[in-house]
């Protein structure tokens, strides 16, 4: 399917009837190079990559419902770069690399918006963690600033600045930061991957794999059984059910995290702002919405949907900081299952049966690395070596205490 | 989600805060000799189920009293509510 001016006007005018299906829906065949499991933002990417970079077309991507009905299709989607250590930071300024050349890759609009980022600073120590975390982005080749506080208040001067508690001393601010549109991702790398010969196939769930002396020959699914030289995992948030099927124990527990939006508002708020004193994040699509959120609940949970709690605490952090959006109502909000790492990052990885791999552990952020997760997947997958912007990214990283704590929790999920 | 406080009756989650899998109670023995793995596995893997799930919450905001829950993470629904110390004298943590 392919768009322009001339045809949006036409199927405007002709009831929209015209418009076709933009990938293939085919039957699993038995037999395929590589199977991955889970058509999220990562899967289609890593099809996408396998597909297009790796000249690897024999693929097949598996998914238990429809495309973008898992994290993909319920994240604030932002993107940026803006880690401190080494095992993270050049990953995820890959990943905005790839952002930045998506649209054209794809040829499909993502809606990718670089806005910028800007983080609150709200006291002198938060001020020089800033400044050390600026000078690691600027080492990966990432940009950054260090803004004090009158460039704040040109900036974003409807801020509340004389908080007498949290008073605002400056801000970290990252101008190629930015939103993208998070449906339109997967359906563009859905669509690319499966004009490269992928077959997406939904409604499929993976219900085991087949497992012989150690080694993986496939997947049996509810659609029959399909045979593979290679099966990749990353299915987010089911990660645990989905590798305890393999009879694996993953350093992972699945969280909620959730999500809201506001009544279109005129134009208010120009980028990404996050609060450091609280859990806030804010930003505002283009028809308006004010999208906002905040931790993860805290609890491990399936459900979807979290309470009233963190939605308390998330109006007051924007009470805190923006007093005048008081009066904007809430339009929508929703809940999604994160697999929250027992180091805050993330695991791409071969495991030790072979022929099986697994890429998981994305806590609250992996939409940012959709692109680099997959390109560094797909690299794995097709070369059975890490992708040389994730090779600190191993599950035996625990045993190993190589962790990558951006936070220095500890293995406390609910604290990353 | 209404956590009913063996002592205290029904109390908000809120004045709680959550800990992670009621196996913690069961520290492995550091004398063992694979004490390392034993405690890689402790501390790092988990079980992590869609369905019922037996988990420690600490009352921070209340008695400062450990409780172990029982909650099904599909549905947020808490079946049972036992004091941490009681379990952890029946032995029973896992
Ligand atoms: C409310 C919210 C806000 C967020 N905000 C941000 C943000 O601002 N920036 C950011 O970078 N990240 C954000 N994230 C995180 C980000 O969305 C996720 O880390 C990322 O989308 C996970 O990768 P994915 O897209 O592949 O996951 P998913 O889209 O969840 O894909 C996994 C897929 O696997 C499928 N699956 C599961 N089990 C099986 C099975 N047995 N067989 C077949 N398929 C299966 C699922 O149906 C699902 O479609 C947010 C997440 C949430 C919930």
């Amino acid at each position: 399917m392919r768009y322009s001016a001339l045809s949006i006007i036409k199927n405007g005018l002709t009831g929209n009837k015209g418009w076709k299906p933009v990938w293939r829906e085919p039957d699993p065949k038995q037999h395929y190079d590589i199977v991955i499991v889970g058509g999220g933002g990562h899967g289609l990417a890593t099809a996408h990559y396998l597909s297009k970079k790796y000249g690897v077309t024999n693929v097949a991507v598996l998914e238990k419902g429809w495309l973008g009905s898992g994290n993909i299709g319920r994240n604030t989607t932002i993107v940026r770069s803006n880690y401190l250590l080494d095992g993270n930071q050049p990953f995820y300024e890959h990943s905005m690399k790839l952002w930045e050349g998506l649209e054209t890759d794809l040829n499909y609009n993502v809606m990718m918006s670089q806005r910028g980022i800007l983080n609150l600073a709200h006291s002198d120590a938060q001020r020089d963690a800033f400044a050390r975390r600026g000078n690691a982005m600027l080492m990966s080749g990432a940009d950054a600033e260090l803004l004090d506080i009158d460039a704040v208040r040109d900036m974003v001067p409807f801020l509340n600045f004389d908080n007498a508690r949290f008073p605002i001393k400056g801000g970290l601010l990252q101008r190629r930061a930015g939103t993208a549109r998070h449906d339109a991702v997967a359906w563009g790398y859905a669509r690319s991957a499966d004009s490269h010969g992928v077959d997406i196939i939904q409604n499929c769930e993976v219900t085991g794999f087949t497992i012989h002396d150690g080694k993986c020959t496939g997947v049996q699914t509810t659609r029959g059984t399909i045979s593979a030289n290679k099966v990749g995992v990353c299915v987010a948030g089911s990660s645990s059910m989905v590798m305890a099927k393999a009879g694996m124990r993953l350093p992972i527990e699945s969280h909620v995290l959730q999500a809201f939006v506001s009544e279109g508002l005129k134009p208010t708020i120009p980028g990404v702002v996050t609060f450091g004193a609280g859990h806030l994040y804010i930003s505002q699509s283009d028809k308006g919405g004010l999208v906002f959120g905040g931790d993860i609940d805290g609890y491990n949970s399936y459900a979807q949907r979290g309470n009233l709690p963190v939605i308390e605490h998330v109006a007051e952090d924007m009470m805190a900081l923006m007093p005048f959006l008081g009066r904007a109502r809430l339009l929508r909000m929703w809940g999604g299952v994160m697999d929250m790492s027992m180091d805050g990052s993330p695991i791409i990885d071969k495991t030790h049966i072979d022929g099986l791999y697994f890429n998981g552990g994305w806590c609250y952020g992996g939409f940012k690395a959709t692109p680099a997760s997959g390109d560094a997947y797909a690299h794995l997958l097709a070369t059975d070596r890490p992708h040389e912007t994730a090779t600190q990214y191993h599950l035996d990283r625990f045993a190993r205490g190589a962790m990558i704590d951006e936070k220095g929790a500890g293995a406390q999920p609910n604290l990353h | 989600m209404i956590i009913h406080h063996p002592l205290l009756g029904p109390r908000d989650a809120s004045e709680f805060v959550h800990l992670g899998d009621a196996t913690l109670l069961s520290r492995p023995d550091w004398q063992a000799d694979d004490a390392i793995a034993q405690f890689h596995e402790y501390l790092y893997q988990r079980e992590n189920p869609a369905g019922e799930y037996r988990e420690l919450w600490y009352h921070e905001q209340g008695d400062r009293s450990w409780l172990i829950i029982t909650r099904n993470t599909l549905t947020h629904e808490i079946s049972s509510v036992e004091l941490a110390r009681d379990v952890a004298r029946k032995g029973s943590a896992s």
